[in-house]
């Protein structure tokens, strides 16, 4: 019963450091002497570097620096300069985008023009970081599934920070930068459009989340499951079946009448994680646009039921207090 | 007969927890084994009684039906079937299928020959649903605290119960629970991405190795687990997402009443501050 379940690595066995498999020549190399880590030896692999750097990467590094700096100076100067202010308020602190009434106009630095250029920066990180996957996957060879995989999560934070506000005509729609005031954020967010939980992609999108986790959970338990038959070979076991293939398989087939392959699990896994920001982002994108308030749209459509009015008519607080 | 080609061999007797040869054969693709009986037993019953729920209530629409636990004023008592009595067998049932599963996976793991972690990773999500369910239901005295069962009611409940301690996204163990829900699909999609990519390559080359998954990943961050190493973390990450989301659901009510944006005032109370403001 208590037999061995592969947790940890029992026995590492260390060989030279492997330099990668060759790229095309180019004016970069990879970078830094590759070492082991006694530790990360326990649980994967003990190896540590190099690291291909790159025109790309480096670029993408000091344009997510400058982001960072940016949103950083600007939480710091919120609190006077002022270092133990800084430290003890962080999570308070923010880089709130421009007042709605500025609209898509560049506002003045202090009034959200250093929340714009923050964005600016940060959304030319994330691309230039995607064409550098992009690039090291083509180079080796390799498919450009992390590359696209990791264009749906951009489309999520254009999505947010970049396209529905300017549906709406106002960068003030975005959501700022900071721990909690970009939870603040979320939370006014779903209470204003009637709670995002009657949204059908905000529900498609947790299915595809909450899936996501259970299909890692399953898959990654199945393959520590049969790793004693060379499972986690998965590359090798796709081409050419072994033992472990045959019983990861046979496990969910007498337990729930159906199994992926060795591939198609990669592929449930690959679309379930793709999805979870692709359906998310159209969620946002209808916000405030199509549909206004969530609840009111599940009622018309009888997804929510009509809950009799015990408070009598309560005046909108915008409509009186001259908001907009 | 529903088996694949190489199927046949593996179709041997034992490895059962109980029942012995009793119930050890299939049906269809399916093992079904004392467990196995067990889990179409409280299914069929459970889902007989939500349909029974649904029959009593107002509405046929998929989406509104909501068979909810009993009024709080019943406490830990039994309440009539159609006062949340329904919700309470219905629960005894959800406990008895979701545990019958996860021993018949047992079984099926030891006919196999292979590693008890799909079992155990379930175990994880039966725990989060029955400390929703049961364990903090009882540390707040009644069953009315409960979620219930409806699509469209168990999201107002998370929705009710989120506002009942003002913002919950402030309660530390739901903060760390996203974190993790987000991070292992951020990691299944770098697993799935890797592996087909390589088994997946440019038209006109061949599949890859796992040395060019390795070399892909410490070019692109510096680091590769590994393909074993992959695994564990995904378990890990995965049942932490579980296991958090059991702990803030769990410390909402019995330990903690007030908004969770207040807890936070621990921070801002540490005689450290004091030293400079």
């Amino acid at each position: 019963m208590a037999e061995y379940q592969n947790i940890f690595t029992r026995v590492q066995v260390r060989g030279p450091a492997h330099h990668g498999v060759p790229v095309p020549q180019g004016p970069w190399v990879r970078e830094g002497k590759p070492f082991f880590s006694y530790l990360l030896g326990q649980f994967g692999n003990a190896q540590v570097g190099p690291f291909y750097l790159g025109t790309l990467g480096l670029a993408s590094l000091l344009c997510g620096f400058v982001a960072i700096e940016i949103i950083g100076l600007n939480m710091w100067a919120s609190v006077g300069w002022n270092p133990i202010l800084f430290v003890r308020d962080l999570p308070w602190l923010a880089l709130e985008p421009p007042s709605p009434a500025y609209g898509l106009h560049i506002p003045p630095l202090a009034q959200g023009g250093w929340w714009l250029m923050a964005g600016f920066f940060l959304t030319s990180s994330l691309i230039l970081w995607f064409l550098r996957v992009h690039r090291r996957a083509t180079q080796l060879g390799l498919g450009t599934h992390t590359a696209w995989a990791f264009a749906s999560a951009i489309w999520l934070y254009l999505c947010l920070g970049f396209f529905r506000p300017i549906l709406l005509g106002a960068w003030g729609e975005a959501p700022p930068f900071g721990i909690f005031p970009h939870l603040d954020w979320t939370v006014a967010f779903s209470l204003r459009c009637g709670n995002l939980y009657y949204d059908p992609f905000h529900m498609l999108s947790i299915v595809f989340l909450y899936g996501s986790v259970l299909l890692f959970a399953m898959h990654a338990a199945t393959i520590l499951a049969v790793s004693r038959f060379g499972g986690d070979k998965e590359v090798e076991q796709t081409i050419d079946r072994g033992t472990a293939s045959e019983r990861a398989a046979l496990f969910w087939r007498w337990t729930m009448g159906f199994n992926a392959t060795m591939e198609s699990i990669h592929r449930w896994a690959w679309w379930f994680a793709v999805l979870t920001p692709l359906t998310g982002g159209i969620g946002i994108l209808l916000t405030g646009t199509v549909v206004d308030d969530w609840f009111l749209w599940a009622v018309k459509h009888g997804v929510a039921p009509h809950y009799a009015a015990i408070y009598g008519a309560i005046p909108d607080p915008a409509a009186t207090q001259g908001g907009k | 007969m529903a088996m694949l080609s190489f199927e046949k061999k593996y179709r041997v007797p034992g490895g059962t927890l109980l029942g012995g040869e009793l119930f050890d054969f299939w049906v269809g693709p399916f093992y079904v084994g004392f467990f196995g009986v067990t889990t179409i037993f409280f299914t069929v019953l459970g889902t007989a009684l939500i349909v029974w729920g649904a029959a009593l209530g107002p509405t046929w629409n998929i989406w509104q039906i909501d068979i909810a636990p009993p009024d709080i004023s019943y406490g830990l008592a039994l309440a009539p079937l159609a006062k949340g009595g329904l919700w309470q067998v219905i629960t005894v049932c959800a406990i008895g299928a979701f545990g019958s599963w996860a021993l018949r996976e047992v079984e099926i793991s030891r006919k196999l020959g292979i590693g008890l972690h799909v079992p155990f990773a379930f175990s994880v999500a039966i725990f989060a649903y029955v400390t929703l369910e049961v364990i903090r239901p009882v540390l707040m005295g009644a069953w009315g605290n409960g979620f219930p069962y409806g699509i469209m009611a168990h999201l107002d409940w998370v929705s009710n119960t989120g506002y009942n301690y003002l913002n919950f996204e402030y309660n530390p163990a739901h903060m760390i629970a996203v974190t993790l829900f987000f991070t292992t699909t951020f990691a299944l999609s770098l697993h799935g991405s890797l592996v087909l990519s390589a088994i997946n390559p440019a038209e006109g080359e061949e599949v890859k190795t796992a040395e060019h998954e390795d070399t892909f990943f410490r070019d692109f961050i510096g680091y590769s687990i590994g393909t074993l190493g992959i695994h564990r973390l995904g378990l890990f990450l995965a049942l932490g997402a579980g296991f958090f989301s059991a702990m803030c659901i769990l410390i909402s009510g019995p330990f903690w009443t007030a908004g969770w944006p207040s807890w936070w005032s621990w921070w801002l109370n540490m005689p450290i501050w004091s030293v400079h403001t």
